[in-house]
């Protein structure tokens, strides 16, 4: 069974529909790319998965256990964090501060330890910044923050929403390949990204959403060959 | 620098060389008024951050704040009446009651906090802002009315239970009481500070306050930390109640509404949402509003206190210590 699904969800914002008969699997030890424009859906199919939106019809499960209608803290709890559009971290707090919010669900005080150290070997430059107020990062600091602040829940699945925006080219690397070693060392990951050559070229199965609806399904690597997908959003 | 800030450092300045000139003319009754702020400042000081806390997790000026640190007065009152105290005089049933009242009231008023949060709040949590808001008032009217109802309109009087002992040192008078009112504002402070920075509740607070989604994407339960934070904010103003009650020993059901304003505008003064500011906001009000009433006479400290309001709203909207972060 797979770790996370998503059956035929429709989500509203007040009378927007925003998502249409959504359906979308996640299997344990996978890298998932949802792609598409502004305002397909890929943000709002996050936030329902992360329980910040409910379906109007639908479901979600995960790990054999439905979550449509579960609390955003029970959900973390369950093992699902996110890394959010934005980064969203606490602007005026420490990096450290911000780990620790990362871990607010756990209770376990060595293995919260021992998962810092493992977010400073991935990112070296949080550590030495530790101190440091997260509002005065600079924007690749922050993303590494938003993702090692995540991995601090120590999650089943993690979803990072546009981990590349509004980074330079030889970050947008860094960043991508700190994925495939997070995916390498056990986490399944859902990622949501414009740049969708990127995404598809890490991933090992994606998504195609268009206004709320997949309109595409393959591994990373037919939609990287596939016309529409070239013509819409890889810019061939 | 802009022409506001401008205006702000004149007027700064201005105020600062009045009170130095007062300070040489007549230095001993300065240091009366400078004491009597102290104490009026650091009750305003544990009102405002009440004030502060609340508005920077949900953004609503809690007008009913002013009748819960009203309310910690008249529930003290009535504990206070079930020891055999001895009022005028210092016992050890005086010591023994007050260290078991103070805190009473502090939890009693924390929960009522909480339960007014529970239905005059929460169930508005998505609501455009003016519905909480106009709750807000209709609560404040509620606790009032409470007040009227259990003690009429009169004054009511709080028993006089703290020592009488004081010093003169050159010509200014020292009481018990003054020392009394700054330390246990002081530790109160201290202890939130603590709590603010260093606890996994606290810290979850403040991430709240910074980014409510993403603090829920933490897994943080906010309901619990909106509930925290009216709990805490409680304790402060039932505290301030209490030090209020045993320092002029006489409370009104309106009470809040006056002095609530007062603190509310020590919030601003020093930033709203900004924890620090409101208690150096509360000082300073304090300070303000007792160097006003000596100097200027003390029915215009209420003109001078709510020009402050209006003239920070105008010209340093942020506050003393706004936030100045930036946040990319």
């Amino acid at each position: 069974m797979a770790l996370l699904e998503l059956e035929g969800v429709d989500a509203y914002y007040g009378r927007i529909q925003a998502l249409r008969k959504v359906s979308i699997t996640v299997e344990r030890g996978e890298i998932v790319a949802l792609i598409g424009s502004n305002g397909a859906g890929k943000t709002t199919t996050l936030r329902t998965i992360s329980g910040l939106m409910h379906p109007t019809t639908g479901s979600v499960s995960f790990d054999g256990r439905e979550i449509t209608h579960t609390r955003p803290s029970k959900i973390v709890e369950l093992g699902i964090c996110q890394s959010p559009e934005g980064r969203r971290l606490f602007p005026r707090m420490t990096v450290l501060d911000n780990l620790v919010m990362g871990a607010y669900t756990r209770n376990d005080k060595a293995a919260i330890a021992s998962d810092m150290d493992r977010v400073f070997t991935l990112f070296p430059r949080l550590q030495e910044r530790r101190t440091q107020i997260a509002g005065t990062l600079s924007g690749g600091e922050q993303q590494m923050l938003a993702m090692g602040r995540a991995l601090m829940a120590k999650p089943k699945v993690m979803m990072l929403d546009e981990p590349s925006l509004g980074l330079a080219p030889i970050l947008i690397e860094t960043i991508f390949s700190i994925v495939r070693e997070i995916n390498s060392q056990g986490t399944t990951v859902l990622l949501v990204e414009q740049n969708a050559h990127k995404a598809l070229e890490v991933a090992n199965r994606g998504y195609v959403l268009e206004t709320g609806v997949v309109v595409q399904s393959g591994t990373g690597r037919e939609l990287l060959a596939s016309e529409e997908v070239q013509k819409a959003y890889l810019g061939m | 620098m802009s022409l506001p800030d401008f205006g702000f450092y004149v007027l700064c300045a201005t105020a600062i060389v009045l009170l130095a000139a007062q300070a040489v003319i007549h230095p001993g009754e300065f240091v009366q008024v400078f004491i009597f702020g102290l104490t009026q400042g650091s009750i305003y000081a544990l009102v405002a951050l009440g004030y502060t806390m609340v508005y920077g997790i949900i953004e609503l000026i809690n007008f009913a704040h002013g009748d819960v640190f009203t309310l910690g007065a008249y529930v003290g009152s009535a504990i206070l009446g079930f020891f055999a105290i001895s009022e005028g005089g210092f016992t050890t049933v005086n010591l023994i009651a007050l260290l078991l009242v103070f805190p009473a009231v502090m939890l009693v008023m924390g929960g009522i906090n909480v339960a007014i949060e529970r239905v005059a709040y929460r169930p508005l949590r998505n609501a455009p802002r003016l519905a909480p808001l106009i709750t807000a008032i209709g609560m404040s009217f509620f606790l009032e009315g409470v007040m009227f109802l259990w003690h009429g309109p009169a004054t009511v009087h709080f028993p006089d239970i703290l020592p009488k002992a004081a010093t003169t040192v050159a010509g200014v008078f020292f009481g018990f009481k003054d020392v009394f009112v700054v330390v246990v504002a002081a530790i109160l402070v201290a202890l939130l500070a603590i709590f603010i920075n260093r606890t996994k509740l606290g810290k979850a607070m403040r991430a709240t306050a910074q980014d409510r989604d993403a603090a829920q994407l933490m897994g943080i339960d906010i309901n619990r930390t909106i509930a925290a934070t009216f709990f805490i904010g409680a304790l402060l103003a039932g505290a301030g109640g209490m030090i209020w009650g045993l320092y002029y020993n006489t409370v009104y059901y309106q009470l809040g509404f006056r002095s609530g304003l007062i603190a509310f505008t020590a919030a601003v003064f020093g930033g709203i949402g900004n924890i620090p500011g409101a208690a150096l906001g509360g000082l300073i009000i304090g300070l303000i509003a007792a160097f006003s009433d000596s100097y200027i006479g003390s029915k215009w400290t209420q003109v001078v206190v709510f020009g402050i309001l209006i003239g920070v709203l105008v010209f340093r909207p942020t506050g003393l210590l706004g936030m100045r972060v930036p946040e990319k």
